[in-house]
């Protein structure tokens, strides 16, 4: 498999990216760890004349853990499953980055890229979006920021514009119970559905929930009605149906290899009402 | 099409210069150009483990990586683990615990192997099938891959213990 011929850059810092960003517009792109794009490269499926090696760009990996947490985009799927005080702070990020492919894939995969290229298969985004993460972009006019819930617009398009590079992810530090449940044919392939949830409890019952899904849609899906049918609940059995319901108005699946629509809905709400259950557990 | 490179790789201790295209994949760079022609060319498309190489203290699938992007790195083989003089622990258990059959998939099998036990010197049997996820064997089942990594731990735990 040989992709089409391109010329290969490695600047230094992000001032070389936006410098090349924006002498060759939409024929550059920058890539992380390149495990989504270069696959694509070499099937053609996308073409890149300029490509930029975000490797020795400074100050795009770590992880800091406050109130808020922030990750480095180019921080990958290992240093992130490897960060004790992370597990404890965010532990639905160590639960959903491991079924994420497989081992050699997460030494380069990284977060920042699973978010950016902006595939509905990725699992990061749905879960940015369980949490309600906000992403920094840095262009030529600076650095702005935006709200995860926000930033997908259809497979492949993001708010990010091309001379932009996503740099940040942020979001509070997340409280109560959590899960993130997916369903996949094997390991290495993306979700037939998954769902990420947090739920927190206050005297016995649910103060407040927030439910994403992932491959269920062009797009990740933050579905608010499914939290709302939670809260104030005990989190029964008529409660996690009500949840389901509404979370099956949202979404939009198409067929493909991993089934026709009729399974993915079916899958999608026996993976929530699963996520629900075990996130509620652990509230 | 885009001009060749001199490239800079570290492979098994000794340093290659290549000239190649950015584009060219490592493993091709490694099997036809330093005839390096352990770590094998399976499915090309970043699943089955075949070409399993260690970059920089990384487990590296070398079909999913631009030579460009390997310049100036550290790379290890199946060939800087061991050899038929003096084989790797994990070599000597995979011979001896029927680790393989046909053989293709071993290479990555053990270079990624390598890395795990490193990681992690006492893996358990569920550590070592989802350590090994990122490589797949169509021969053996994967029972005696698991019994191999398990013995190559022991004997290169009970070395470790005998030096110190």
């Amino acid at each position: 498999m040989i992709p089409a011929a391109f010329q290969y850059y490695r600047p230094k810092d992000m001032a070389g990216v936006l410098a090349i960003l924006a002498e060759h517009g939409d024929d550059a792109r920058v890539m992380a760890g390149g495990h989504s794009l270069i696959p694509m490269m070499k099937l053609r499926m996308a073409e890149v004349p300029h490509l930029i090696d975000l490797q020795e760009v400074g100050g795009l990996s770590g992880i800091s853990i406050d109130d808020r947490i922030t990750i480095g985009a180019m921080t990958t799927q290992a240093e992130l499953i490897d960060n004790d005080a992370l597990a404890q702070a965010a532990p639905i990020l160590r639960e959903a980055a491991l079924q994420i492919a497989d081992p050699q894939i997460r030494y380069m995969g990284t977060v920042g890229g699973n978010l950016a290229n902006g595939d509905p298969g990725n699992d990061m985004p749905g879960l940015m979006q369980c949490l309600n993460a906000t992403f920094t972009v840095v262009g030529p006019d600076g650095e702005r920021s935006l709200a995860a819930r926000d930033f997908y617009e259809a497979a492949y398009m993001t708010g990010r514009e091309d001379n932009e590079v996503l740099t940040a992810i942020s979001f509070a530090r997340p409280q109560g119970g959590h899960a993130y449940e997916k369903q996949k044919r094997k390991i290495g392939d993306y979700a037939t559905a998954a769902a990420a949830v947090q739920i927190t409890k206050s005297d016995g019952s649910c103060a407040g929930a927030s439910i994403a899904m992932t491959n269920l849609s062009d797009t990740p899906v933050f579905s608010e009605a499914a939290g709302a049918a939670l809260a104030g609940t005990s989190v029964d059995t008529s409660a996690v149906k009500a949840a389901v319901a509404a979370m099956l108005a949202d979404i939009d699946p198409v067929e493909d290899n991993r089934g026709p629509i009729a399974f993915k809905r079916h899958v999608a709400g026996v993976i929530l009402a699963r996520a629900i259950e075990r996130a509620w557990s652990r509230a | 099409m885009s001009k060749k490179q001199h490239y800079t790789l570290t492979v098994n201790g000794t340093e290659e210069e290549v000239l190649a295209e950015p584009r060219e994949l490592l493993i091709y760079t490694l099997r036809e150009r330093l005839n390096i022609t352990g770590p094998h060319i399976g499915c090309e498309t970043s699943h089955c483990g075949a070409c399993t190489v260690t970059i920089d203290g990384k487990s590296v699938k070398s079909c999913t990586m631009f030579v460009a992007q390997a310049d100036g790195k550290e790379i290890t083989t199946i060939e800087g683990l061991g050899g038929p003089d003096a084989l790797h622990p994990l070599q000597q258990a995979f011979k001896e615990h029927h680790g393989l059959q046909c053989g293709y998939c071993t290479p990555g099998m053990i270079t990624r192997a390598a890395k795990l036990l490193e990681e992690n010197p006492n893996p358990t049997e569920e550590e070592i099938r989802f350590g090994m996820s990122g490589n797949i064997c169509r021969c053996t089942g994967y029972q005696n891959i698991v019994k191999s990594i398990q013995a190559a731990a022991a004997e290169m735990n009970a070395s470790k213990e005998a030096a110190e």
